[in-house]
Order: structure tokens, then sequence, then C-alpha cells
């Protein structure tokens, strides 16, 4: 058992394939909150495999694509201090923020250099005393208890020149949030697996009960995904609306307690400011008082300027699941991911991004 | 942003450990997994442990859609 070629296998995904079409007779239409799950489900060509009841749209699970315009500005005012290194993930890189990007700043002669782990932007502190290291803090609930750990390692090592600018953000308050505006009819929530893997899938309990949803958390490889798939057709046939998990080697009901611990320990909720969505009460974290000297935001003065969004670009609507990337005039023309515009066309597990690579819904 | 893919730990040296994936060896923090023992396989996500992935688990999943898979069969 090696947890991956196992959950590939073709034999098991078509009986998959062949007891969702024998199932589904309503019409429905599911939401995949998770960026890592649109990739996939385009990916192993699942939209082609689902009968014609089925229909799936993708939700504001990528953090790089919620992140704010204003937040990605603040980044790059970080860039522009002196003797100051910006730690951050990859796909940070290109996002355009209102005037410039930190790969444009790193151009222009700002120390950004991109790390792998927060564990690199700890080791890049103390290998650079003579510089303070601001790390990019972005991420869901997957990401932050190991920026929390990281935060413990520099406390408990003494390296005092680490820093964090928490763009943290917390999912269950803006699938609320989503379900609230109730722009789009959902049927079922295929729940993100890894952010499920920290919180339990408890998390969901709220969407089965409070909105009559059913929820079924996910893994990754294909197997997974129809499994989910075939789970929540259950759930709508039968007239259902409850938790499950079709992930059971990796998420359990309560979640991984310790990761929540450490996630609590070091941050605080606060409101937070989704692209598209707008502010989100309790939906992001900042460092707890008691960290205060690790964070960025406190440490250091920067001067982000007006903050505004790109003309024409509707990455909020395609976040929020209104629109796809076909709607988009700016989808294949002037946004590609060599120059993206949005941000959704900038990450890898972004909705425009996947249907630039694999072509969108074939199946129309 | 959220992937973890699963890594074998080969060693453990206090909340330090080494794990394997197609024969290529990664240091991994324990910090969020303290559970974690030398063959396990965890998910690993920016560099830490997230989860420790339960055999069992994995086993009934791979029985149970195998069932399904045999049905399909017989129906179709």
């Amino acid at each position: 058992m090696k947890f991956i070629d196992e959950f590939r296998r073709s034999d098991l995904a078509k009986g998959l394939v062949s007891r969702i079409a024998q199932r589904s007779k309503n019409n429905v239409r599911f939401m995949e909150f998770c960026g890592g799950h649109t990739v996939a489900i385009f990916k192993y060509g699942i939209r082609q495999l689902l009968p014609p009841t089925i229909e799936m749209v993708s939700g504001p699970g990528c953090p790089v694509c919620v992140t704010a315009n204003s937040d990605i500005d603040k980044c790059i005012a970080f860039s522009q201090l002196s003797d100051v290194i910006v730690a951050t993930f990859g796909d940070m890189l290109k996002v355009p923020g209102s005037r410039s990007s930190l790969q444009r700043a790193k151009a222009e002669g700002a120390d950004v250099r991109m790390v792998y782990s927060a564990l690199d932007a700890l080791s890049m502190a103390r290998d650079n005393p003579d510089k303070s290291v601001v790390f990019l803090g972005i991420g869901f609930e997957t990401t932050a208890p190991t920026i929390a750990a990281s935060i413990l390692q520099a406390q408990e090592q003494k390296i005092k020149n680490y820093h964090v600018f928490s763009m943290h953000k917390l999912t269950p308050p803006v699938v609320k949030a989503v379900l609230n505006a109730g722009e789009v009819k959902i049927g079922g929530i295929v729940c993100p697996g890894h952010v499920s893997v920290i919180t339990g899938s408890q998390a969901w309990e709220f969407v089965a009960k409070d909105y009559g949803i059913p929820c079924v958390v996910s893994g990754f490889e294909p197997l997974d995904i129809l499994q989910c798939i075939a789970m929540l057709v259950e759930q709508v046939e039968g007239g259902r609306s409850e938790v499950e998990i079709a992930y059971s080697r990796g998420v359990c009901h309560e979640g991984n307690v310790e990761a929540q611990k450490l996630m609590h320990r070091v941050f605080q909720s606060s409101p937070a400011e989704w692209r598209g969505i707008g502010r989100v009460p309790g939906s992001g974290l900042k460092l707890a008082e008691k960290y205060s000297r690790f964070d960025a935001e406190r440490v250091f003065e920067i001067e982000p300027g007006e903050s505004y969004e790109p003309e024409g670009c509707i990455c909020g609507e395609v976040l929020r699941g209104v629109r796809t990337p076909n709607d988009c005039a700016l989808f294949n023309t002037i946004c590609t991911p060599q120059s993206p515009v949005g941000p959704c066309m900038v990450s890898s597990e972004g909705t425009c991004a996947a249907y630039y690579l694999y072509g969108g819904d074939s199946r129309g | 942003m959220c992937l973890a893919v699963p890594l074998l730990i080969k060693s453990i040296n206090g909340k330090d450990a080494d794990a394997e994936i197609g024969g290529v060896s990664r240091p991994v923090s324990l910090w969020l997994t303290p559970e974690a023992r030398v063959g396990d396989y965890v998910l690993v996500h920016t560099g830490y442990a997230i989860s420790v992935l339960d055999k069992a688990e994995a086993e009934e999943t791979l029985r149970l859609l195998g069932e399904i898979a045999a049905m399909g069969e017989v129906e179709g």
C-alpha cells in the first residue's frame, strides 16, 4: 500500500462511473470547493465521465485566487523595504497587484525568494542574521498550522528576524457566505480533503444541517473524487443531507486536534477580505498578541498605496461559481498563464488556469 | 495550494523525520503529528506531516470499491 496508485485503478473507476450513471436521476449541481479538486477533476477528465444530470462548478478554494488585491499590494510593499527578504510560495510571484507583482518587484531589484515550506523561510532567517525575513503566510486550515509551528520553532530557536504576514483564511465561514448569497443553487458539496484533515469532517455539519445540502469530504485521486460524487448522488436521490467522508484513510470526524491547538495558540480569528466575495467576519487569521513580535504587519511600516481591481476581469464571479472562465472576454485573449490579468489564471489551482490548460468543459 | 502527498517515514529524530517517496528522501517535520512512527505513511504538506494515513481504512475503501465494480459487471 503506497496510497497513490491504488486509488487510480481504472477497473474500480469504471465501477463508480456506472454506479453514478445508474443512480443519478435528478438534475443537480455539485460545487467542488477546493482548487486542488478543480485541477484533479479536469486532469482526470471526470466531468466527461459524469451523466448529463450532474453539473460540476468550482468554488472559492484557491488561497492565491481569493487573496485581495490590497493584500497583494502589501506583499509588494514589504519587498520594497531595505534589508528585508520576502519569502513566498511560488504561486504568489506572478499575481498582479494594483501596480506591480512580486515577480516584477524582484526583477527591479527587490529581494524576493521562493520557498516550498515555512521551514525554508526559517532557515533563510537563520542564515541571514543581518536581514529580516518576511514570510507571506497564505493558505487555509491546511497550511496555517504549519506556519504556526514555524513561529513556535522560531521562538524555541530564538530566531528574531523571522516575521509572518498572515493572510490565512478559514474555509467554513466563506462557504457560509457563498451559501447565504444564494447566487448559485448548490445540491451538494465536494468538501476539501486536506482542509478537513485538520478541521475534521465536523466542520461541514452546519452545511448539512442548516442548509440541507449533502456534504462529502474527498481526497484528490480519481477514485476519491468519483467515490465522493457517487456518495453525493446517493444522498441527493435518497433525500438525505449528511456529512460523509470519502477519504477515510486521511480524514476523521474530529480532525488533527494537535494542529488545531497550535493554530489557535498562535493565531486568532479576524475578519478577512476575499476577492470577489468581500469582507467575511471570522474568516481570517492574524497573529495573537503574544506572538506580535513575529507579526510583519506590526513590526514594519509599509506604504502599499491605493488598491484597485483589474478592469474587465471576472475572477470574483468565477470564484463564487456564478460564471465560468468562458464567460470572460479577457480569457485566452489578453489573459493567459504567460501574461495573467487575474489571479485565477496565475495559480496552478486557479479555475481559469485549469480551463486554459485542459480545454474547459468540453462536454458543454 | 493544499497539496499533500503520502511519504513513508524511514527515521525519526525528535520532531524531525526522514521520509521517502519514489526512492527520494525528504526531511519532514512531525510538529503536527507527534504520534507518527517509523514505517507509517504520512500526508506531507509544505514540509510538515499533517496526518498519519490509516492503512486499514484504505484497504476497506478499496474493498468496497471492488464490490461496486463487481456489481456493475453483473448488472451491466
